[in-house]
């Protein structure tokens, strides 16, 4: 620092700091704002409107007591951790086979990720067709003899959530996979080299050397994942629009059927409100665990 | 014959307006099915033919609402209101009315006199609020029927049975003949109105469904003569486990097409065997109030003005409003949409054996208000839920009567 004063804290890099004005103003009142607007009238009894009539804690009461909120909670689990296995699963699988240096690579993970640029509703739509008892797989199946096959998930209540993860699958797994390429290149080759030497097994490799090494790539994939896992919602309402049923009912599209369908606010707000506090609850003490310990080291 | 109806109704609209400011007025509705849009399309060719104001169609599909009345409510907290917007009869606008946001119609209704012929009244007392009205009422909707398939039962060696009974008797015959006994979708508000429509007016009376419904006596729905619904419920829903579809409409195809024998559907699936080319009493044959009690609720649609700034767009509200209630475009509208007008006086010769039964309930006055206009929106998502629930589970009768009989506790 060549100047002689001692720096102030609020002008330094003053230029700077006015351009990102815009921005803290977004995420100030649109972001923490709104945050916060909603948390306080979820204790109110708003209906079609909001309207600042104190309940207290009447809409958590409420919500926890809704059998169809349970099934929803109960649902994001099962397919939370399911998805979250599986994709990251999936997708390292999928870029271990890529990098072996094989011919066509390019066409392969253009293939992979093609899923992940279509929006959820495409991606419902589609498997609820290749899903359908009459039309989708089941009947191909049929067609070339196997009279019996049964596949239909969407119409059975017990199996129907699996048939969103399979969707769900389909289009998230490719992003996972790329991630991971990106990471596989990233290790050094002499890392490869030295384990050839001491006569390691690729997949031992594979599991015990490079796998611990692409921590932070594994920390964004976990990161991306469980975003989408959270927000789950259009890909339910265009596949089967929470059906049969209830059985894949799912947080999200409670909170919006409560405000827009049920013209209950109160009791919307008091969902997402409790939504916010899950993430927090696992995101707070995660992520001072994963980067807090960081800034230390450094 | 068509055109010389129109250039009349023109005519008439022209001589009732004195000034000439002319608007272009988007009406958000969620008729989208076939008969649906052609009859809204009635409403539109009318209010074209005043040759000043234009209809410009803003159908945003999704059944109840779902989707239209979300946009509604946000353009109009947004300042940018619609110019008119469909709702169901009762409390699912009543807010909305209490907040000032739609245009008040009394002096128009008294101009024209609407209590004189509006028949029943009380589908006006929906649309009023401390003595001022909100909304035109444009058709009469009802879910207490249950439709069979004539050809079904002849191949099972039966009659085609009259009452909810025999029909529940006829079910192992159908059954050894190879055909379902009846076909549900199983979107909530299918088993909902099913069981808490059609299976309690129909089997319990109409004043036990009052004293649930609108009085929310809570322990006579959790009490022992309300328990018939509930069983009722459990047979209907053994009766409906052969068939696995999600929408009305193919349940319907499916006992067009002799695959099921019966559907319990509001007045609606009409339009679907109508399409079908299957005649009433001859095809088909249909049961107001499952034949055990002949009562009809009163559902239907209505058309609220949200307020305007422009006194243009005003004009054309109200012409739209007093078009709507006209006797010609009552005709033309309930003829292709399958329902019952709102008027007492018009010539409905054209209608066919089911409508006629309709007809001939509403003449008697056995008649009850929609659950909608008893109930808050979210109480009837709430039993529409439980009820869903119970209908794709292996849910006890006495369990959902239980939980039925709270959900009327906390209604509102």
């Amino acid at each position: 620092m060549s100047a002689s004063k001692r720096p102030n804290f609020l002008f330094q890099n003053l230029a700077s700091k006015i351009a990102s004005i815009p921005m803290i103003l977004t995420a100030v009142v649109i972001f923490v704002g709104c945050t916060l607007w909603t948390v306080a009238y979820s204790f109110t009894g708003s209906r079609l409107l909001p309207r600042w009539r104190w309940v207290g804690l009447d809409q958590y009461e409420r919500l926890w007591e809704t059998d169809r909120w349970m099934i929803s909670i109960n649902n994001l689990i099962l397919y939370g951790i399911l998805m979250m296995l599986f994709s990251l699963a999936l997708g390292f699988l999928l870029a271990a086979l890529l990098d072996q240096k094989i011919r066509g690579e390019n066409v392969f993970r253009t293939i992979f990720l093609y899923p992940y640029a279509l929006s959820f509703v495409v991606t419902g739509l589609t498997w609820q067709w290749l899903l359908n008892p009459d039309f989708g797989v089941q009947k191909l199946v049929r067609d070339l003899g196997w009279s019996r096959f049964e596949f239909a998930p969407l119409t059975n209540n017990d199996w129907a959530i699996y048939g969103v993860l399979l969707a769900g699958l389909w289009q998230g797994s490719g992003l996972v996979m790329v991630l991971m390429l990106a990471g596989l290149r990233g290790i050094d080759q002499d890392v490869w080299k030295a384990a050839r030497v001491d006569g390691i097994s690729t997949w031992k490799t594979y599991i015990f050397i490079v796998l611990p090494m692409m921590r932070p790539i594994f920390v964004t994939a976990v990161v991306l994942v469980a975003t989408g896992i959270i927000k789950i919602f259009d890909l339910i309402v265009a596949q089967t629009d929470g059906g049969p049923g209830l059985s894949t009912e799912v947080p999200a599209k409670y909170v919006y059927d409560m405000m827009f369908s049920s013209q209950n606010l109160g009791q919307g707000f008091a969902a997402s409100t409790t939504m916010l506090l899950v993430v927090l609850v696992i995101i707070i003490p995660w992520s001072f665990y994963e980067f807090g310990g960081r800034r230390d080291a450094k | 014959m068509k055109t010389f109806k129109f250039s009349a109704l023109a005519a008439s609209a022209m001589a009732i307006a004195t000034s000439a400011p002319a608007a272009d007025l988007e009406v958000v509705h969620w008729w989208t099915s076939g008969g649906e849009a052609a009859a809204v399309a009635e409403f539109a060719k009318a209010l074209d033919a005043t040759g000043k104001h234009k209809w410009i169609d803003g159908a945003i599909a999704g059944g109840g609402g779902t989707n239209a009345i979300p946009a509604v409510v946000s353009r109009m907290l947004g300042g940018d209101p619609v110019g008119a917007a469909q709702f169901n009869h009762g409390r699912q606008a009543e807010e909305l009315v209490a907040e000032g946001l739609f245009l008040d119609l009394t002096d128009l209704a008294e101009k024209e006199g609407w209590r004189d012929f509006v028949f029943p009244t009380s589908l006006l007392d929906a649309c009023t609020l401390d003595g001022r009205l909100y909304c035109v009422p444009v058709n009469i909707h009802s879910w207490q029927w249950i439709w069979l398939n004539n050809g079904a039962f002849a191949k099972a060696g039966v009659d085609v049975p009259s009452n909810w009974g025999e029909f529940v008797a006829s079910a192992d015959a159908l059954r050894a003949a190879g055909v379902a006994p009846m076909a549900t979708g199983s979107q909530a508000w299918q088993s909902s109105g099913l069981i808490t429509n059609v299976l309690a007016v129909s089997l319990v009376g109409t004043e036990a469904w009052a004293r649930v419904n609108v009085q929310k006596d809570a322990a006579f729905a959790g009490g022992p003569e309300y328990a018939a619904v509930f069983e009722a419920a459990e047979v209907a829903r053994s009766l409906s486990a052969d068939i696995e579809v999600t929408d009305w409409n193919l349940a319907t195809a499916a006992v067009i097409t002799g695959q099921a024998a019966a559907q319990i559907m509001g007045d609606w699936a009409q339009g679907e065997f109508a399409v079908a080319n299957a005649v009433a009493g001859e095809d088909y044959t249909c049961l107001p109030g499952l034949g055990e009690n002949k009562v009809l609720q009163l559902g239907g649609d209505a058309f609220y003005f949200p307020k305007n700034k422009d006194a243009d767009v005003e004009a054309a509200q109200l012409e739209l409003a007093s078009l709507m209630m006209s006797k010609q475009v009552q005709v033309n509208f309930n003829l292709k949409k399958g329902s019952l007008p709102v008027r007492g006086d018009v010539d409905l010769s054209a209608a066919n054996d089911c409508m006629r039964q309709g007809l001939a309930i509403l003449a008697e006055g056995n008649v009850l208000p929609g659950g909608d206009m008893a109930l808050t929106r979210d109480t009837v998502e709430s039993i529409n839920d439980l009820m869903v629930q119970f209908w794709n589970s292996d849910m006890s009768a006495a369990e959902v009567q239980q939980k039925y009989a709270a959900l009327i506790a906390s209604a509102d």
